[in-house]
């Protein structure tokens, strides 16, 4: 009888402490337990349907923005802790676009591994973090890549002394690149292609390549060209350096949007050309107002005067105009964070109008 | 022969041979003792020198330190919004005042830790570069320190109420940080720097403990399926490295989330944080549990006491009492593993550090922001550890 007693007081207290910690367990893991009672037949990367995003978007009062926190020049926290770079002004583009208001948005700092997931499962509504448009990721990942901002390419940087000023001459030479990136498959397909033979040193973070090379352990370095432009600006005497004008491969980076929603693929498309379009017609954020009451019919439709262009996307007429007003036109967002008065002083190059020899053409506000 | 032994072995007894000599005479007999310990001398002095050269003079001279002064605050709390900032220091306000609370009540290990705390507060009170502002706040600080002190030295009953005013601290800190609606919302992105370390730290190594006992006696239970869920838990938690969990928990749940159902992404890490020290913390509290001689049981028994009162007022006790060292080290490597949220793009300390060293404006200066938060993370990571042994002394673990 007693035994018994002990027994049930046994098997009682177990189950207290069973059921304690099944409920702290419960309370842990319902983040993985309750997709599997909603989510149902859903394929892994559910699409949104056409508008549910710019509801989402209006609903929540601000954008988010998937971005880059460490990279210069193009997103970096400043010392006021705001974020700021060539990137984070074209997230400023889209939430002026949308809430007349550039500061309407959040910037998630992603990795290069999370970012598309994160853009697929709709944690962030536009991705703007250095990101190559590739055929695969256009396709494959789910995302449509808006108008490209930057055309960047993959360039070589030697020492000047070394008289090295073209591919060929690199046989045999000690190359450090960044491991994990394109980069490093960039360097190996053009290297194969000339059939030059080099030392691949692999770093997996920035200033460890730049370390090493200026410490001369290596005798060159790959990264985007404005990577290296960047770097070179930093570094004890930058004459010292130059860089290759062959480029070994084509960055064209620009705003993500994920696939099925079509509507807010067209809103980020245009609040980024707005930017282009402007600095054709030669608005800017300084001389903005003059346009306000402009008889040309293509300035009279891009402030929204004429022909609901905004309706049409769903957004405010003054939508273009908007942008402009609060953080510029594209020339302004160029020379703000990587033109002449910056560190980097990066020629335009490709990124300039196409009236002045670049490849930046929008196509027409009507 | 056996006479001159004696006398030697007399004198010893008498008064012991004086082992400290002066200065130089240590210096000759471990030193210059022979020809090759002078060359071994003489050699490592030049490398010692040489290097505490290279470092003393770039510390001093070539490093350019206002990287770190320009941008404290983003060190500290980040991206958290100016005009919320006084939310900040009202928490750390009352975090000090705990700290002389418990000070003044318990006296040895907290006392030495609030000593440290107040050095922390008076370097940065005399710091040329912190701001006026800053500089009310922190004599604030050292007011709530002293006041918490005095308070306890005449409350009694101190002990219990220093305990309460923790636990109270605890869901206060959540209502400073978030806002929770009463006041101005500051959302988790704004969380950064040195806060969020101090936070996902503190939550991991907190909501761990509890779930480690309980995971700890399900490993011993008697029920199969209770035992086995926890073994298969344990052991699958710990045969994964954090990183994996990190990265499981950013980028694959919300693949299994359904749509439009988002988890913020600092609750998906610091549960990921806190399951995993959660598996750690059990085996070191049923190392604890194997640690207590069966002779503990079979006295609980004797006297009549039924499981549930032989485990919680018998064994837990004493089988935590054992392993205060264990966890404490535990709470070291947490805090520094905290550091690998960087990488899933979250601004810890780290993350804050590397938006920090790609500022155009300090491009190239990494190495003193880099050694400057190693500073910071040695400043907690010693004075936990300092603590840990000084418990350790206290409740004589290592003597017995």
């Amino acid at each position: 009888m007693k035994k018994k007693m002990k027994l049930l007081t046994l098997l009682l207290w177990v189950t207290l402490i069973g059921s304690v910690f099944l409920v702290a367990c419960a309370e842990d893991e319902d983040t993985t337990s309750e997709p599997n009672a909603a989510s149902g037949e859903e394929t892994q990367t559910p699409e949104p349907d056409e508008g549910d995003t710019l509801a989402a978007i209006l609903d929540r009062g601000y954008v988010i923005v998937g971005g880059n926190n460490q990279l210069p020049g193009f997103g970096y926290v400043n010392s006021d802790g705001d974020y700021e770079g060539f990137d984070v002004d074209f997230a400023r583009v889209v939430a002026a676009a949308l809430f007349d208001d550039p500061d309407a948005l959040e910037i998630r700092p992603l990795s290069a591994q999370e970012r598309f997931t994160a853009l697929q499962t709709g944690e962030v509504d536009v991705l703007i973090r250095n990101t190559t448009w590739t055929l695969d990721r256009d396709v494959a990942l789910g995302t449509n890549f808006t108008p490209t901002t930057f055309y960047d390419g993959q360039g070589i940087m030697v020492r000047a002394d070394s008289g090295i000023t073209s591919l060929e001459e690199l046989e045999g030479a000690r190359i450090g690149v960044e491991t994990g990136t394109t980069t490093e498959s960039n360097l190996a397909d053009q290297f194969r292609k000339y059939g030059i033979t080099y030392e691949q040193v692999l770093f997996d973070d920035s200033d460890a390549v730049v370390e090493a090379y200026e410490s001369g352990n290596i005798d060159a370095w790959t990264t985007d060209k404005s990577g290296l432009v960047s770097r070179q600006a930093t570094m004890a005497s930058p004459d010292d350096h130059s860089i290759l004008t062959e480029s070994l491969s084509k960055e064209p980076l620009g705003p993500t949007v994920r696939h099925g929603d079509d509507q807010w693929f067209d809103i980020v498309k245009w609040a980024t050309l707005a930017t282009i379009e402007a600095e054709e017609l030669g608005i800017t954020s300084e001389n903005y107002e003059e346009f306000l009451d402009s008889e040309d019919p293509v300035v009279r439709r891009f402030v929204g005067l004429e022909g609901e262009l905004g309706q049409m996307l769903g957004i405010d007429d003054t939508f273009a105009i908007n942008v402009i007003k609060h953080v510029g036109n594209y020339q302004e967002i160029y020379d703000r964070n990587l033109g002449p008065d910056t560190i980097f002083n990066l020629g335009r190059g490709l990124n300039d109008l196409y009236t002045n020899g670049g490849i930046l053409y929008s196509p027409p506000f009507r | 022969m056996s006479v001159d032994l004696k006398i030697v072995e007399n004198k010893q007894m008498i008064a012991p041979p004086k082992t400290s000599a002066s200065l130089w005479d240590w210096v000759r007999n471990n030193l210059f003792n022979n020809w090759y310990n002078t060359i071994l001398t003489f050699v490592a002095g030049f490398i010692i020198i040489g290097i505490a050269y290279n470092v003393l003079s770039w510390v001093l001279f070539e490093a350019q330190w206002t990287v770190i002064t320009n941008n404290y605050r983003l060190f500290m709390v980040g991206r958290y919004p100016l005009s919320e900032l006084w939310r900040i220091w009202s928490l750390l306000t009352i975090v000090s005042f705990m700290f002389g609370l418990c000070s003044g009540s318990f006296k040895g290990t907290i006392l030495r830790l609030s000593g440290i705390l107040a050095g922390i507060y008076l370097i940065h009170l005399l710091a040329p570069f912190t701001a006026s502002s800053s500089k009310v706040w922190l004599a604030v600080q050292l007011a709530g320190l002293v006041i918490g002190f005095l308070i306890a030295l005449k409350l009694p009953y101190n002990k219990r109420i220093a305990i309460i005013g923790w636990v109270i601290t605890i869901p206060l800190v959540f209502f400073f940080i978030h806002g929770f609606g009463i006041l101005p919302e500051v959302r988790t992105t704004f969380w950064n720097g040195l806060l969020l370390t101090v936070l996902l730290a503190g939550v991991a190594i907190i909501l761990s403990f509890p779930l480690g006992v309980l995971l700890a006696l399900g490993r011993t239970s008697k029920l199969p399926a209770i035992k086995y869920f926890c073994i298969g838990y344990i052991e699958l938690i710990r045969a994964v490295p954090l990183i994996t969990i990190f990265l499981m928990a950013q980028v694959l749940i919300p693949l299994f989330l359904p749509t439009g159902l988002t988890i913020d992404n600092l609750l998906r890490v610091m549960l990921g944080a806190t399951l995993f020290t959660a598996a750690y913390a059990a085996e070191n509290v049923r190392g604890g549990l194997q640690s207590i001689p069966n002779g503990q049981y079979e006295a609980a028994k004797a006297i009549g006491l039924n499981p549930f009162q032989t485990t919680f007022f018998i064994v837990l006790p004493q089988a935590l009492r054992a392993i205060i060292p264990t966890i404490v080290g535990q709470s070291i490597s947490m805090f520094k593993d905290t550091s690998l949220v960087a990488i899933v793009g979250l601004l810890d300390l780290l993350g804050i550090a590397q938006s920090v060293k790609s500022n155009p404006e300090f491009l190239g200066r990494h190495m003193e922001v880099y050694i400057y938060i190693a500073f910071v993370y040695w400043v907690i990571a010693y004075s936990m550890s300092y603590s840990s042994r000084r418990i350790e002394k206290s409740l004589g673990v290592g003597e017995r």
